[in-house]
């Protein structure tokens, strides 16, 4: 065995150097490039410009001028600035990321362990604090101050006419829709648990999860839509309703039937979502529980209620709990039928017109901080529910 | 062994044949009842978004199923041309693809950054951060809208993509984060120390381990915030406004509802082209679908 008689070369390091180099100076620039395109994309004219001015660094004045007075195509456009967003919004991040830790390489093992997951929760720290924690703290601080003052805005909550109808919807909305779609999905759950065609069945329920409140609330229009009495009811209601022998009703403008008719379409809504869990709840009982109360004589009901429904307790908490804060915050379903005439309102849908028609954001946010304060006893019981069965913290 | 006398209520516990086939039987019944009630509503706006205007209108949509051929049903595909083109659902659907892909994409890579973070690195206010992470999921999206409102007033980003695409992201971490934490830190501890003595680096470990193991979290994660931007209309009404270069398919919708509220053959047909992507996508992946919501709601 021979020792290497030539040292090893110096320069090799120098190489070393400018690898090691390239990668943080390369993300640096990327982070420069993408903050860049921000304001590209930013700008509806962005492409339009951007365009001229490509022709005119290649001498295409000609291109530019023509390009300038004709516009360009807006699906075009709209194409350019998706393709752009998405391509920054993708490579740009995961450079960021690179970079990042690129650049804590550079300066160490030490500095690398203590800050690497800085770098990696960094960007969502920041979006989550720009756009959720940053504004709720603002919105309660707003809800205070602007306008005629904290006085004026919760007062007119609780006092005003519209807005206590307001809350007692919501209050039915909460009771009806939570309780409505667990019961009927738990029925469900353990009804379709026994046939062949479960899994088919369980789509056509499962479906309309994937409507939007839009969609659903156009459907369901039309299930309730009104003709005067001389002509054919081509709403479902109507033609069942005027078979039976009545005069046709213009049931979305009749208060006292509405509401309860739109939280129908939440129901319908969201019964797939209870049956879902439910059923996965159910299929988790062991099969030796339910054998051992059918060999001590117990009936199927009772089996249903005595041992089903107390073993799966804790999922059906939690689908209640998930159904009741999207009830909260609906918006939808009320805009698209009613618009909240009618006697149908419900906050959300006074808080956004609040913010667009009436132009008082003390108001909305007023409305906004109520909705949260509705969420946290429903969060409350959660929790208290997670810690007896042992669960999380 | 001590005999025990067998409880009386065996030998009567088990129903006869008989009633047993006729149990199966009701809950068969029952059940094609409950499909075909939850399924009547869309079915009907399908059949009536095929039909002419003036056949929609002077007889009800199930006289077409029931009398299918007869020559007043005048079944038609114009209804849809009509929507896409001169009711502008057309240009809706292209924006909102534009709107709803990056704002699905985005979302994931950060989300899954920090999911790992949070699983399997140890730093100062790790729970803390968690905890505050997952607390505002249930922080009504309403909260945010007047600040950022003001604050896309001052950037000139109210009625941008752009804008979008940052709001669905921002509202869409906390669960994001949620779900692929609770599938990251699943996965098996020996396999990630191996890794780490053989010298991989952290980000070494999350690109070349953690995210290929992850697809089925991430695909779950992925349909989500796809169903929820796709059908999103108040984020798209706040930020993006109903002028048409934007507005997306249930803002322009519910423009058609408040313009041609009686006119059903074009508003069964703009609902039904809204729905088309999310019904395919769901059907499509609706296992993964499934699988997202029970780690999210059972496990939680």
């Amino acid at each position: 065995m021979t020792s290497p008689a030539v040292p090893i070369e110096r320069p090799t390091d120098w190489r070393g150097l400018a690898a090691r180099l390239a990668a943080p100076v390369g993300a640096v620039l990327a982070v420069a490039v993408m903050v860049l395109s921000l304001g590209f994309l930013a700008d509806p004219d962005g492409p339009q410009n951007a365009l001229i001015g490509l022709y005119n660094a290649l001498g295409l004045t000609g291109q530019a001028e023509a390009l300038a007075q004709e516009g360009l195509d807006p699906i075009l456009s709209k194409a350019i600035i998706a393709v752009v967003g998405l391509a920054i919004g993708v490579g740009g991040i995961w450079l960021i990321y690179i970079g990042a830790h690129s650049v804590l390489e550079l300066l160490g093992p030490r500095w690398l362990s203590r800050l690497v997951p800085w770098v990696f929760i960094g960007p969502a720290l920041l979006l989550v604090g720009v756009f959720l924690v940053f504004p709720s703290i603002t919105t309660i601080i707003t809800s205070f101050t602007e306008g005629d003052g904290f006085i004026a805005n919760f007062g007119f909550v609780f006092t005003d006419a519209d807005m206590l109808i307001a809350l007692r919807n919501n209050a039915l909305w909460l009771v009806l829709v939570t309780g409505g779609s667990v019961i009927i999905g738990l029925v469900i759950a353990s009804l379709v648990d026994r046939v062949r065609a479960e899994a088919l069945a369980k789509t056509f329920i499962f479906l309309p999860l994937a409507i939007s409140m839009a969609g659903a609330a156009v459907i369901w229009r039309f299930v309730y839509a009104w003709q005067p009495p001389q002509e054919a009811q081509i709403g479902l209601l109507n033609a069942g309703w005027t078979a039976l022998g009545n005069e046709p009703v213009p049931w979305l403008q009749t208060p006292g039937v509405n509401t309860f008719l739109l939280i129908l379409i939440m129901v319908w809504l969201q019964t797939g979502f209870a049956m879902v869990v439910l059923s996965a709840a159910i299929k988790g009982i062991p099969s030796e529980v339910i054998e051992a109360a059918r060999c001590d004589g117990a009936g199927e009901s009772r089996i249903f209620f005595r041992v089903i429904v107390p073993m799966i307790r804790g999922s059906i908490i939690v689908v209640a709990t998930t159904i009741a804060v999207a009830v909260l915050k609906v918006f939808d379903i009320v805009y698209v039928t009613t618009g909240g005439r009618f006697e149908t309102e419900v906050v959300a849908n006074r808080m956004f017109n609040e913010m667009f028609l009436f132009r008082d954001l003390g108001r909305a946010s007023a409305l906004a901080v109520i909705l949260f304060l509705a969420v946290i006893p429903i969060m409350i019981i959660n929790i208290r529910n997670l810690r007896r069965q042992g669960i999380g913290a | 062994m001590t005999e025990r006398a067998l409880p009386a209520t065996l030998t009567e516990a088990g129903p006869s044949p008989g009633s047993r086939w006729l149990g199966y039987l009701g809950v068969r019944v029952a059940i094609v009842f409950i499909v075909f009630l939850w399924s009547l509503p869309t079915a009907g706006l399908l059949i009536s978004s095929l039909r002419d205007s003036d056949a929609l209108v002077e007889t009800g949509w199930w006289d077409a199923v029931l009398h299918p051929f007869e020559s007043a049903q005048q079944w038609t595909l114009a209804n849809y041309a009509t929507t896409l083109g001169a009711e502008g659902m057309g240009e809706a659907f292209v924006n909102s693809i534009i709107v709803t892909v990056p704002a699905t994409v985005i979302p994931i890579t950060i989300a899954a950054f920090a999911a790992y973070a949070f699983a399997w690195m140890r730093f100062p206010g790790r729970t803390v951060l968690f905890a505050i992470v997952v607390g505002l999921l249930v922080v009504p999206l309403q909260m945010s809208l007047v600040p950022i409102l003001r604050l896309y007033g001052n950037l000139d980003l109210n009625g941008t993509f752009l804008g979008v695409w940052l709001a669905h992201t921002g509202f869409g971490l906390p669960l994001a984060i949620f779900l692929l934490y609770n599938f990251i830190s699943q996965l098996p501890k020996d396999l990630l120390e191996s890794a780490f003595i053989d010298g991989a680096s952290h980000l070494t470990v999350f690109m070349r381990l953690i995210l290929p193991l992850s697809i089925p979290a991430l695909a779950a994660f992925a349909i989500f915030q796809f169903l929820w931007v796709w059908n999103d209309l108040l984020v798209a009404l706040v930020y993006l406004g109903v002028s048409s270069d934007v507005a997306v398919m249930p803002a322009r919708l519910n423009e058609l509802v408040g313009t041609r509220g009686d006119q059903w053959h074009i508003l069964t047909a703009a609902a039904f082209v809204t729905m088309v992507v999310p019904l395919i996508v769901f059907l499509a992946l609706q296992r993964y679908f499934v699988r997202g919501i029970l780690t999210g709601s059972v496990k939680g």
